[in-house]
């Protein structure tokens, strides 16, 4: 068997023995066989990649058919599988991720009421977003797609009983219905005109149909743009991810920062070739990936609920991805996808390491002179912090390197997309460098009723891994000069070269500038939240009507309730006693009535006892007999 | 002339099996009435085949008759777990309190 078949299906495996032995498992055997699972499918993913470079790089790209599913008219589906260098690196991802936040949760979710019950959603989420991945067509990608949809509404509600886990499980469903909406009717389109959903029919077919520059490429472009916008939570749909904070630490780390919110750039990848053909949309992915990076980048200035802070950087990097895509840069944007999945997920632990210490406090103004006590929370904690904000030769360094220069080089509107982006950067280094200060720096600002410690060993092991990673993951793609990318050659049969032509010293130059958004960043935080009580004064005083747009979020939540929730339920208040009551319910029950009167003198024969229908039945039978009698004797004759 | 007694013991075995299903309070006379016109019907139906006179007529009428045996086998197992309901719920002694199907 191909191992990435293993590594598929090992996850359902896992989810359907834990589900269906909730009850009987005791606890640590349900974490056990979940996360062994897990970790299978990972190894396998390491045989597939061996396997796969065992190939020459233009012998990567393999469709593995594994059965037919459905024969739709003239569309033939089948469960393919799509096994080439972009859904390899996702696999390895997603798995490997998976594994640490698997072995992270055994601890961290100890105690819980529901524990067997938490491994076999996430193992079932493992499966769903591996599937996403090696989809080879658009429907399974689509069942996938749903799939982790319904993995991170059950994750996000865990805790259900509690109303606001169960609302915004129900945002983010609500949300991604409308990006879901535009994918889907892409996919219909393309399935109406191109007569296959496969990818390679659908990439093959798309320039006869869809022609380059036209309106109707334009409209499947933006479609499928509209989809990822669901997923990848892009300003105006980003409004569910923060909120989705709410479920379990873990299932933020690996659901909300390192894979499922990174489908929306993988599938702008994948569609690579489709959006080529439209190069206006290619504008609005960069612009909109633009914007939001700077537009989450300042929200998360303001926010005081630590996992808030890191939601609103993952929406922001998110928008980093959008704009590599958006200037052609797609291996750009899959290494920052790969460099982002270690560092976000490592700084969402080492929250759930700060909530385990403090209780589940949240508030970071709260907390404060935690570095001594939680030693090893800090280091992992500070790792992450500095890849995120792209400090010098860790990972994120090289990765938001690499769409810095893209969109520097990128024609046109290059230089406005790399402003922003450099801006994004710097609010990262800000954002991300006021959470460590008001976090781990100086004295505590609350009286605490016991002393923090450090989590346990199989929480911290699995951050001492992420740490790592985030530090060195960024040599898999030096900058050009050093003529060193094994990443960028590994991913180049599936998305072809990103670079640019550069002209001397331009690369140099754009990673100085780099350099200074990340210092301009980490230096603003170090002066305003050294000491946090100057900060309260400043933002009380000068900056308090700056502070409250931030702190608001833009009011783009208020807005959504104006102008679409309070109206839909007004109409649907009106439709109910309008349309249902007076109209459905008065037709029905008035028909009822009639016949209920009606039928008041017939019901008198009808006394219930069988005496009475035998009689009546006999005689029946009786009188048909003499008619029968009658007609022949009389009238046949 | 036996024929023609034999068909009057039918006719009467019926109007007996009738008169028993609409007087008869007690469900399980009820029950025994019903048997009793299934066996009436049975009895009309062998005199009519074996005066046919023919072998396909013959053997026509005595398949019926074995289809009526094992509908009446089916009736009991029906009829007795209905009675079995009944008795449970306490209106098995008599079918005048068994009026579910009053209007």
């Amino acid at each position: 068997m191909h191992p990435v078949i293993a590594a598929l299906f090992l996850p359902l495996l896992g989810a359907v023995l834990v589900r269906a032995g909730a009850v009987r498992l005791v606890p640590s055997g349900a974490a056990r066989l979940a996360t062994a699972a897990v970790g299978l499918a990972h190894l396998f993913s390491w045989a597939a990649f061996f396997l796969m470079l065992s190939y020459a790089p233009g012998g990567r790209i393999h469709d593995l058919d594994l059965f037919p599913l459905m024969q739709i008219g003239e569309v033939g589906i089948s469960f393919l599988l799509r096994w080439d260098p972009l859904s390899q690196i996702m696999l390895m991802v997603v798995t490997g991720v998976a594994f640490l936040i698997h072995l992270y949760s055994v601890s961290y979710m100890e105690g819980d009421d529901r524990y067997p019950y938490f491994f076999a959603d996430l193992n079932l989420f493992v499966f769903s977003m591996v599937l996403l991945v090696l989809a080879g067509n658009f429907l399974l990608l689509f069942a996938g797609w749903e799939l982790v949809g319904l993995c991170s509404y059950l994750l996000i509600g865990f805790w259900g009983a509690q109303p606001v886990a169960a609302s915004a499980g129900l945002k983010a469903f609500v949300v991604n219905r409308i990006g879901d909406a535009g994918f889907i009717i892409a996919i219909l389109m393309m399935a109406g005109t191109l007569g296959s959903l496969d990818y390679t029919g659908v990439f093959a077919g798309a320039p006869h149909v869809f022609l380059r520059g036209s309106g109707s490429a334009l409209l499947l472009a933006l479609l499928l743009f509209c989809g990822a916008m669901g997923k990848s939570a892009q300003f105006p749909l980003h409004v569910w991810l923060p909120d989705a904070m709410a479920g379990p630490t873990p299932v933020s780390a690996l659901i909300h920062a390192a894979t499922m919110v990174t489908a929306g750039v993988y599938l702008a990848c994948r569609c690579q070739p489709l959006f080529e053909l439209a190069p206006a949309s290619l504008y609005f992915v960069a612009w909109v990936g633009a914007f939001t990076a700077v537009f989450a980048g300042t929200i998360a200035l303001a926010q005081r609920d630590l996992k808030r802070i890191l939601a609103y950087s993952t929406v922001s990097q998110l928008g980093l991805m959008f704009l590599a895509v958006g200037v052609g840069a797609h291996g750009a944007a899959m290494f920052h996808l790969f460099t982002h999945a270690f560092f976000k997920s490592l700084l969402f632990l080492g929250a759930g390491a700060v909530m385990h210490a403090l209780g589940g406090e949240l508030d970071v103004w709260k907390m404060g002179g935690l570095a001594r006590p939680l030693k090893w929370t800090f280091w992992c904690f500070l790792a992450g912090a500095l890849a995120l904000a792209g400090a010098p030769l860790t990972a994120g360094f090289f990765s938001k390197d690499c769409i810095l220069f893209a969109a520097f080089m990128a024609q046109p509107n290059g230089r406005a997309l790399w402003l922003m982006g450099l801006a994004a950067s710097a609010l990262t280094g800000l954002y991300s460098f006021r959470a460590v200060w008001l976090v781990f720096g100086g004295t505590p600002r609350v009286k605490r009723a016991h002393e923090p410690h450090d989590p346990p060993a199989l929480m911290r092991w699995p951050m001492a891994a992420l740490a790592v990673l985030s530090l060195v993951a960024g040599f898999l793609w030096l900058p050009s000069w050093t003529h060193f990318g094994p990443f960028g050659r590994f991913l180049e049969p599936v998305l072809g070269l990103s670079g640019h032509y550069a002209p001397p010293r331009a690369e140099e130059a754009a990673m100085a500038f780099a350099v200074a958004a990340f210092l301009a960043g980490v230096g603003a935080a170090w002066g305003l939240y050294r000491r946090g009580a100057q900060t309260v004064k400043l933002v009380g005083g000068r900056l308090k009507p700056l502070h409250r747009v931030l702190f608001n979020k833009y009011w783009v939540d208020e807005v959504y309730r104006a102008l679409v929730v309070k109206p839909l339920f007004r109409t649907a208040g009106r439709m109910e006693s309008g349309i249902d009551r007076a109209g459905f319910d008065e037709a029905a029950e008035g028909t009822a009535g009639t016949a209920l009167e009606s039928s008041t003198e017939g019901r008198k024969w009808q006394t219930g006892h069988t005496g009475h229908y035998a009689l009546a039945m006999a005689l029946g039978a009786a009188g048909l007999a003499v008619l029968v009698y009658l007609v022949q004797t009389w009238v046949l004759p | 002339m036996t024929l023609g007694l034999l068909q009057l013991l039918a006719f009467w075995m019926f109007a007996c099996g009738v008169a028993g299903v609409v007087i008869r309070r007690s469900p399980l006379a009820v029950f025994m009435s019903i048997e009793l016109m299934l066996n009436a019907a049975n009895l009309l139906i062998v005199l009519g085949s074996g005066n046919a006179g023919m072998e396909a007529a013959a053997s026509a009428g005595l398949a019926a008759v074995f289809i009526l045996i094992a509908l009446g086998a089916a009736e009991v197992a029906v009829g007795l777990a209905v009675m079995m309901a009944m008795f449970r719920e306490g209106k098995g002694a008599s079918l005048d309190q068994a009026t579910g199907l009053k209007g």
